[in-house]
Protein backbone atom coordinates (compact mmCIF):
# COMPACT_ATOMS: atom_id res chain seq x y z
CA UNK A 1 0.00 0.00 0.00
CA UNK A 2 1.67 3.26 -0.83
CA UNK A 3 1.78 6.46 1.52
CA UNK A 4 1.07 9.85 0.93
CA UNK A 5 4.19 10.65 0.05
CA UNK A 6 5.38 8.08 -2.47
CA UNK A 7 1.50 8.98 -3.98
CA UNK A 8 2.62 12.66 -4.23
CA UNK A 9 6.06 11.77 -5.93
CA UNK A 10 3.86 9.85 -8.75
CA UNK A 11 1.67 12.45 -9.30
CA UNK A 12 4.52 14.60 -10.12
CA UNK A 13 6.08 11.83 -11.82
CA UNK A 14 2.97 11.15 -13.96
CA UNK A 15 3.93 14.89 -15.69
CA UNK A 16 6.92 13.38 -16.50
CA UNK A 17 6.81 9.83 -17.94
CA UNK A 18 4.34 7.24 -18.19
CA UNK A 19 3.51 5.37 -14.95
CA UNK A 20 3.83 1.71 -15.23
CA UNK A 21 0.71 -0.63 -14.94
CA UNK A 22 1.41 -1.81 -11.19
CA UNK A 23 2.02 2.17 -10.44
CA UNK A 24 -1.25 3.39 -11.58
CA UNK A 25 -3.06 0.47 -9.87
CA UNK A 26 -1.56 1.24 -6.54
CA UNK A 27 -2.20 4.82 -7.08
CA UNK A 28 -5.78 4.43 -8.06
CA UNK A 29 -5.96 2.61 -5.06
CA UNK A 30 -4.93 5.35 -2.68
CA UNK A 31 -6.83 7.73 -4.59
CA UNK A 32 -10.21 6.47 -4.19
CA UNK A 33 -9.49 6.30 -0.05
CA UNK A 34 -7.58 9.98 0.16
CA UNK A 35 -8.62 13.19 -0.69
CA UNK A 36 -5.77 15.07 0.35
CA UNK A 37 -3.82 13.10 -2.30
CA UNK A 38 -6.68 13.55 -5.18
CA UNK A 39 -6.36 17.34 -4.30
CA UNK A 40 -2.66 17.29 -4.60
CA UNK A 41 -3.28 15.40 -8.37
CA UNK A 42 -5.61 18.22 -9.29
CA UNK A 43 -2.75 20.87 -7.89
CA UNK A 44 -0.39 19.42 -9.96
CA UNK A 45 -2.88 20.25 -13.23
CA UNK A 46 -3.50 23.79 -11.91
CA UNK A 47 0.00 24.54 -11.20
CA UNK A 48 1.15 23.22 -14.66
CA UNK A 49 -1.87 25.47 -16.21
CA UNK A 50 -0.39 28.42 -13.64
CA UNK A 51 3.28 27.92 -15.10
CA UNK A 52 1.99 28.26 -19.04
CA UNK A 53 -0.27 31.22 -17.81
CA UNK A 54 2.50 32.96 -16.42
CA UNK A 55 4.58 32.24 -19.60
CA UNK A 56 1.97 33.65 -22.06
CA UNK A 57 2.40 37.10 -19.89
CA UNK A 58 -0.50 36.53 -17.83
CA UNK A 59 0.96 38.65 -15.03
CA UNK A 60 1.35 41.23 -16.52
CA UNK A 61 -1.57 43.10 -15.43
CA UNK A 62 -3.70 44.64 -18.02
CA UNK A 63 -2.60 42.54 -21.22
CA UNK A 64 -5.38 40.59 -22.25
CA UNK A 65 -5.00 36.51 -22.15
CA UNK A 66 -5.34 33.76 -23.82
CA UNK A 67 -7.43 31.86 -21.14
CA UNK B 1 16.33 33.01 -13.34
CA UNK B 2 17.26 29.86 -14.78
CA UNK B 3 20.33 32.15 -16.58
CA UNK B 4 22.75 32.33 -13.73
CA UNK B 5 24.94 34.14 -15.68
CA UNK B 6 23.58 38.10 -16.32
CA UNK B 7 25.62 38.51 -19.36
CA UNK B 8 24.04 35.41 -21.36
CA UNK B 9 20.05 36.56 -20.23
CA UNK B 10 21.12 40.18 -21.37
CA UNK B 11 22.57 39.14 -24.61
CA UNK B 12 19.21 36.71 -24.97
CA UNK B 13 16.76 39.68 -24.44
CA UNK B 14 18.52 42.10 -26.91
CA UNK B 15 19.10 39.59 -29.42
CA UNK B 16 14.98 38.73 -29.50
CA UNK B 17 14.57 42.42 -29.04
CA UNK B 18 16.71 43.23 -32.26
CA UNK B 19 14.87 39.85 -33.62
CA UNK B 20 11.48 41.43 -33.50
CA UNK B 21 12.16 44.43 -34.54
CA UNK B 22 13.81 43.87 -37.40
CA UNK B 23 10.02 42.11 -38.26
CA UNK B 24 7.62 44.66 -36.38
CA UNK B 25 6.40 45.51 -39.46
CA UNK B 26 4.33 43.28 -40.14
CA UNK B 27 2.51 43.48 -36.36
CA UNK B 28 -0.45 45.52 -35.92
CA UNK B 29 -1.15 44.93 -32.45
CA UNK B 30 1.16 45.70 -29.67
CA UNK B 31 -0.13 43.05 -27.27
CA UNK B 32 0.60 40.28 -30.47
CA UNK B 33 4.13 41.96 -30.46
CA UNK B 34 5.18 41.40 -26.90
CA UNK B 35 3.37 38.15 -26.99
CA UNK B 36 5.64 37.06 -29.36
CA UNK B 37 8.85 38.44 -27.99
CA UNK B 38 8.13 36.70 -24.85
CA UNK B 39 7.72 33.50 -27.33
CA UNK B 40 11.44 34.03 -28.74
CA UNK B 41 12.98 35.01 -25.80
CA UNK B 42 11.67 31.70 -24.73
CA UNK B 43 12.89 29.80 -27.32
CA UNK B 44 16.28 31.51 -27.41
CA UNK B 45 16.71 30.91 -23.16
CA UNK B 46 16.01 27.01 -24.07
CA UNK B 47 18.80 27.35 -26.91
CA UNK B 48 20.93 28.75 -24.25
CA UNK B 49 19.84 26.32 -21.71
CA UNK B 50 21.15 23.70 -23.86
CA UNK B 51 24.91 24.70 -24.78
CA UNK B 52 25.54 25.43 -21.51
CA UNK B 53 25.73 22.39 -19.14
CA UNK B 54 29.06 22.71 -18.36
CA UNK B 55 29.09 25.80 -16.35
CA UNK B 56 26.38 24.19 -14.00
CA UNK B 57 28.20 23.47 -10.88
CA UNK B 58 26.38 19.77 -10.39
CA UNK B 59 27.92 18.82 -7.46
CA UNK B 60 26.37 22.11 -5.75
CA UNK B 61 23.65 21.04 -6.86
CA UNK B 62 23.83 17.60 -5.49
CA UNK B 63 24.63 18.78 -1.98
CA UNK B 64 22.09 21.22 -1.87
CA UNK B 65 19.49 18.40 -2.70
CA UNK B 66 20.99 15.76 -1.13
CA UNK B 67 18.65 12.93 -2.63
CA UNK B 68 19.33 10.05 0.84
CA UNK B 69 20.27 12.84 2.77
CA UNK B 70 18.20 15.06 5.93
CA UNK B 71 14.99 16.40 4.26
CA UNK B 72 15.06 19.21 6.18
CA UNK B 73 11.24 20.48 6.74
CA UNK B 74 10.62 18.79 2.95
CA UNK B 75 8.93 16.24 4.70
CA UNK B 76 7.10 18.63 7.09
CA UNK B 77 3.71 17.90 5.49
CA UNK B 78 3.87 14.29 6.22
CA UNK B 79 3.19 12.72 9.41
CA UNK B 80 6.29 10.41 10.25
CA UNK B 81 7.16 11.37 6.80
CA UNK B 82 4.65 9.29 5.00
CA UNK B 83 0.76 10.37 5.39
CA UNK B 84 -0.55 13.95 5.50
CA UNK B 85 -0.61 16.01 8.56
CA UNK B 86 -4.49 17.07 9.26
CA UNK B 87 -3.13 20.51 8.72
CA UNK B 88 -1.09 20.10 5.90
CA UNK B 89 -3.84 18.06 3.73
CA UNK B 90 -4.11 19.55 0.56
CA UNK B 91 -7.38 21.07 -0.21
CA UNK B 92 -9.46 21.39 -3.10
CA UNK B 93 -8.31 25.41 -4.59
CA UNK B 94 -11.34 26.69 -4.78
CA UNK B 95 -11.26 28.69 -8.54
CA UNK B 96 -7.96 28.66 -9.68
CA UNK B 97 -8.90 29.81 -13.12
CA UNK B 98 -10.44 33.55 -11.32
CA UNK B 99 -7.23 33.45 -8.99
CA UNK B 100 -5.21 33.99 -12.23
CA UNK B 101 -6.65 37.33 -13.07
CA UNK B 102 -5.45 39.30 -10.48
CA UNK B 103 -2.26 40.82 -10.39
CA UNK B 104 -1.90 39.68 -6.36
CA UNK B 105 -1.65 36.08 -7.82
CA UNK B 106 0.92 36.39 -9.48
CA UNK B 107 3.25 38.32 -7.38
CA UNK B 108 2.62 35.45 -4.76
CA UNK B 109 3.48 32.70 -7.71
CA UNK B 110 7.07 34.94 -8.16
CA UNK B 111 7.47 35.08 -4.03
CA UNK B 112 6.71 31.63 -3.81
CA UNK B 113 9.00 30.49 -6.80
CA UNK B 114 12.10 32.45 -4.71
CA UNK B 115 11.49 30.92 -1.67
CA UNK B 116 12.06 27.76 -3.04
CA UNK B 117 15.93 26.26 -2.62
CA UNK B 118 17.51 27.11 -6.51
CA UNK B 119 18.24 23.96 -7.60
CA UNK B 120 14.68 23.35 -7.44
CA UNK B 121 13.60 26.81 -9.01
CA UNK B 122 15.75 26.29 -11.55
CA UNK B 123 15.27 22.77 -12.54
CA UNK B 124 10.66 23.64 -12.42
CA UNK B 125 11.47 26.72 -14.86
CA UNK B 126 13.24 24.68 -17.26
CA UNK B 127 10.85 22.12 -16.89
CA UNK B 128 7.66 24.27 -17.10
CA UNK B 129 8.20 27.60 -18.32
CA UNK B 130 10.99 26.60 -21.03
CA UNK B 131 9.23 23.56 -21.33
CA UNK B 132 12.19 21.68 -22.00
CA UNK B 133 11.68 17.83 -21.67
CA UNK B 134 13.42 15.37 -18.52
CA UNK B 135 16.32 14.59 -21.09
CA UNK B 136 17.46 17.85 -22.11
CA UNK B 137 17.26 19.37 -18.05
CA UNK B 138 19.42 16.22 -17.04
CA UNK B 139 21.45 16.87 -19.82
CA UNK B 140 22.23 20.71 -19.16
CA UNK B 141 21.79 20.80 -15.28
CA UNK B 142 23.81 17.47 -15.29
CA UNK B 143 21.81 15.04 -13.04
CA UNK B 144 20.07 11.59 -13.17
CA UNK B 145 16.63 11.59 -14.74
CA UNK B 146 15.99 10.19 -10.83
CA UNK B 147 17.50 13.21 -9.37
CA UNK B 148 15.63 15.44 -11.49
CA UNK B 149 12.21 13.85 -10.70
CA UNK B 150 13.35 13.90 -7.09
CA UNK B 151 14.01 18.12 -7.22
CA UNK B 152 10.53 18.52 -9.63
CA UNK B 153 8.99 16.80 -6.77
CA UNK B 154 9.99 19.09 -4.37
CA UNK B 155 9.76 22.15 -5.96
CA UNK B 156 5.71 20.86 -6.76
CA UNK B 157 5.51 20.04 -2.69
CA UNK B 158 6.75 23.64 -1.86
CA UNK B 159 5.26 25.19 -4.09
CA UNK B 160 1.45 23.94 -4.13
CA UNK B 161 1.70 24.26 0.05
CA UNK B 162 3.13 28.01 -0.23
CA UNK B 163 -0.04 29.02 -2.79
CA UNK B 164 -2.27 26.73 -0.83
CA UNK B 165 -1.15 28.77 2.34
CA UNK B 166 -1.10 32.52 0.72
CA UNK B 167 -3.99 32.26 -1.74
CA UNK B 168 -6.15 29.19 -1.39
CA UNK B 169 -6.61 29.49 2.25
CA UNK B 170 -10.12 27.47 2.72
CA UNK B 171 -11.07 25.27 5.66
CA UNK B 172 -9.66 21.53 6.58
CA UNK B 173 -11.70 19.26 5.32
CA UNK B 174 -11.54 15.55 6.56
CA UNK B 175 -10.07 13.44 4.20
Amino acid sequence: MLNCREVTRLLSDSQERKLALGERLSLRMHLLMCAGCRNFGKQMDALRRIARAYVRGAGQGSDKRNE
Amino acid sequence: MQLSDAKLAEDAVQEALIGALRNAASFGLRAALKTWVFAILKNKIADILRHKRRSIDASSLLREDDEDGDDGDFSAPFDRKVFWRADERPAAWPHPEQALRQGEFWRVFEACLENLPATQTRVFMMREFVELDSQEICQTVGVSVSNLHVLLHRARLRLREYLENRLFMVADQPC
